[in-house]
């Protein structure tokens, strides 16, 4: 069981910083997300985690014990890589057991231990394989079993379900939340598909270029987030931008829009300058009273429902509607924006502005 | 991994490039199986023209090539009676054996420095190919080039500073010296060989290992090289290839103690006569060691391929 607590931590490759002074808490027993596009440090920041990597600066606890500076193999951590990295000369009983051997642990008591990760993971059969030949998900079986076998203190996983087909990434997906949920044990797992997170995660972390962009619950991320950044990446299709020059005092709960009154969440805080409406597609209506218009482009049918296209004075928006309800492409229909849910960017730096939506997340942010 | 031609060849192609292949095995294994069946002829069958297919196997090549002997008159034969089958052969050429020749010493010292010499080209070569493979080294691009310079002109270029060198080392003549030698011409070779075969090996392997427990060399020990067999196994092969048939050097460097087979079978031939037969001998028995040692390591460039392992 393990609480890890990371603090400004940052990693620099020669000239090129990879993780920027990065900060956040994973609580025990937590299946925590660190997610974010291609390259922008997500297996950095888990390698220094468990010790393949020294951090430039900044400092890792796990459970309070400072262990930035510790071999990997003192930190008890298991690490199951983007690519498994099984041992290939050895068959799978014996990658299971190769963590235990290395602790001079009796070889009945091992076969013991093998046997019982192999039940809880439904691999008893292919104990006497050698791992060349095996299927993709056997593959990640294997790779978590010689994980848990060893009841480390916390898993991380960089991509573990990266390697697979997209049917059966699902399937993995529940047995490897069920895994945790039976374990309880600390899990970090990266990962760049933000609906993974969302679907397996408590906490998730968006990381950009090296940056942490926001923090929290994946309910939070997605209602309340933090950056453009955040908005755009989370969410298919990403919420919509409607750009717009004003004024706004604190206490603020309507935006002027090509001469028509939008409702938001009250400010907190007064902004001057280009700012940017935030509004997820399924929260906008399609209604002929309304008064912000727009002209619909495309459609898209998705069964249940379908995502409208639409040409709007302030940019393209997609809305999610039902898909009985009738929208032609050409016709001009009015937008009804659900005022609760929307956020206010600052166009130039991209952070979300204060409101009461996102107050209390933006805070520790 | 790799592409395959979607076409199966034709039969007629398939025929085509069997003959050739037939064609360029009989071409490069002529020399060889005149040079075997030449140990067992007698020294005229051996220089018979035209050359002689068909003849009466006798061992006497293989016998002068271990023996020195004498010519002895009549009366001392009679009197000294053959005791062993090469006696025999011996006594019916007039002659009687004196003593061992020096082949079996020179055949030694070629095991010795050949194999010595490969087995640390191989381990040096593995543990500075791990090195340049995996950590950062200082200048290391140019430190390869430094190294695989020393490959751009034949080694005999550079003989004479050796020889000054290896004389006032006291190096000259000695089983240590040609090692040594033998061991810098090849760690150039050795160090490309593997750093090649060490790069195609996931560091995420060793990674692993270390997170479960093991040290950097354990990791080293257990994981990278069972993997990089194939690589060790070939380098062995053309390092010992090399050490073996090296000429110049040990012309240069060895005279009594020292010296490997390759400057001494051409002695064999003799003041008086053409030896040939036991030239030949001497030629064949040498090839056996290397062949042996390619045929054993022969599985390991076939099995040490593994695939699928690690996706990719
Ligand atoms: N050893 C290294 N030397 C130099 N640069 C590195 C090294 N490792 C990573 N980087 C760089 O650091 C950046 C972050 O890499 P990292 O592997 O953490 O990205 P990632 O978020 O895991 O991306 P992906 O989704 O592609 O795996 C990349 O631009 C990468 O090129
Ligand atoms: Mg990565």
């Amino acid at each position: 069981m393990a609480e890890i607590v990371i603090q400004n931590l940052r990693k620099e490759f020669g000239s090129f910083t990879a993780v920027q002074s990065s900060s956040f808490k994973i609580e025990d027993g937590e299946f925590f997300m660190l997610l974010g596009p291609s390259g922008c440090g997500k297996t950095t920041t888990l390698r220094m985690i468990a010790g393949l990597e020294l951090p430039t600066a900044g400092e890792i606890y796990i459970n309070g014990e400072e262990v930035g500076q510790k071999p990997a193999s003192k930190r008890d951590i298991a690490f199951v890589f983007q690519m498994f990295a099984l041992y290939p000369h050895m068959n799978v009983r014996k990658n299971i057991s190769y963590p235990l051997a290395s602790q001079g642990m009796p070889r009945a008591q091992i076969r013991e231990k093998v046997a019982e990760v192999a039940q809880i993971l439904g691999i008893e059969a292919i104990l006497d394989r050698p791992v060349g030949g095996l299927s993709g998900g056997d593959r990640q079986r294997v790779a978590l079993g010689r994980a848990i076998v060893r009841n480390p203190a916390c898993f991380l996983m960089d991509e573990p379900l990266g390697a697979l087909d997209a049917e059966f990434r699902e399937h993995m997906s529940h047995e490897l939340r069920a895994l945790h949920d039976r374990i309880g044990a600390t899990t970090v797992y990266v990962t760049h598909d933000q609906l993974e997170a969302m679907q397996m995660g408590d906490k998730i972390v968006v990381m950009n270029h090296g940056v942490i962009e926001q923090f929290g619950t994946p309910q939070d991320i997605y209602d309340k987030p933090a950056t453009m950044f955040v908005a755009e990446f989370i969410g298919s299709p990403h919420m919509n931008f409607l750009k717009f020059h004003g004024s706004l005092a604190a206490g603020a709960t309507t935006v002027e829009m090509h001469h028509q009154t939008l409702g938001m969440p009250a400010l907190r805080e007064a902004f001057d300058g280009d700012m940017v409406y935030g509004v997820r597609p399924e929260h906008i209506r399609l209604s002929d009273s309304a008064g912000y218009r727009g002209e619909v482009v495309a459609t898209e049918y998705l069964g249940t429902t379908q995502i409208v296209t639409l040409q709007t004075h302030n940019g393209e928006v997609k809305a999610r509607i039902a898909s009985d309800q009738v929208a032609r492409v050409g016709e001009s229909v009015g937008l009804d924006f659900d005022p609760a849910t929307v956020t206010l960017f600052d166009n130039q730096s991209g952070r979300a502005i204060r409101s009461n939506l996102n107050a209390g997340v933006l805070s520790h942010g | 991994m790799s592409s395959y031609s979607v076409t199966e060849p034709s039969s007629r192609q398939k025929w085509i490039a069997g003959c050739l292949v037939i064609a360029y095995a009989l071409i490069t294994i002529m020399p060889l199986l005149w040079i075997i069946s030449t140990g067992f002829k007698t020294q005229n069958d051996a220089i018979a023209y035209p050359p002689e297919v068909f003849f009466e196997p006798t061992l006497e090549g293989y016998v002068n090539l271990f023996t020195t002997r004498t010519r002895q008159t009549e009366e001392f034969l009679q009197a000294n009676p053959p005791a062993t089958w090469y006696d025999e052969i011996v006594h019916e050429r007039g002659m009687a054996i004196v003593g061992p020749s020096r082949f079996g010493e020179r055949f030694l010292n070629s095991v010795i420095i050949g194999f010595g010499s490969t087995f640390l080209a191989v381990v040096l070569g593995t543990l500075a190919a791990y090195a340049f493979s995996r950590y950062r080294i200082p200048l290391k691009d140019d430190l390869l080039f430094f190294i695989l310079s020393t490959r751009m002109m034949p080694p005999i270029a550079v003989a004479i500073p050796i020889f000054l060198m290896f004389r006032s080392l006291g190096l000259s003549d000695t089983h240590a010296g040609m090692i040594l030698l033998y061991t810098g011409v090849n760690l150039s070779l050795s160090v490309w060989l593997l750093k090649g075969f060490i790069d195609e090996i996931p560091r995420e392997y060793e990674e692993a290992a270390l997170i479960d427990g093991y040290t950097r060399f354990q990791a080293f020990y257990k994981v990278v090289l069972p993997q990089a067999a194939t690589g060790i196994a070939s380098t062995a092969i053309f390092c010992l290839i090399f050490a073996w048939n090296e000429y110049a050097f040990a012309v240069l460097l060895t005279s009594g103690n020292a010296q490997t087979a390759p400057p001494f079978i051409p002695t064999i031939i003799g003041v008086t006569g053409q030896d040939w037969p036991a030239v030949a001998a001497g030629a064949t028995i040498f090839l056996v060691p290397v062949m042996v040692f390619t045929i054993l390591l022969r599985k390991h460039l076939l099995s040490g391929i593994t695939f699928g392992a690690v996706r990719k």
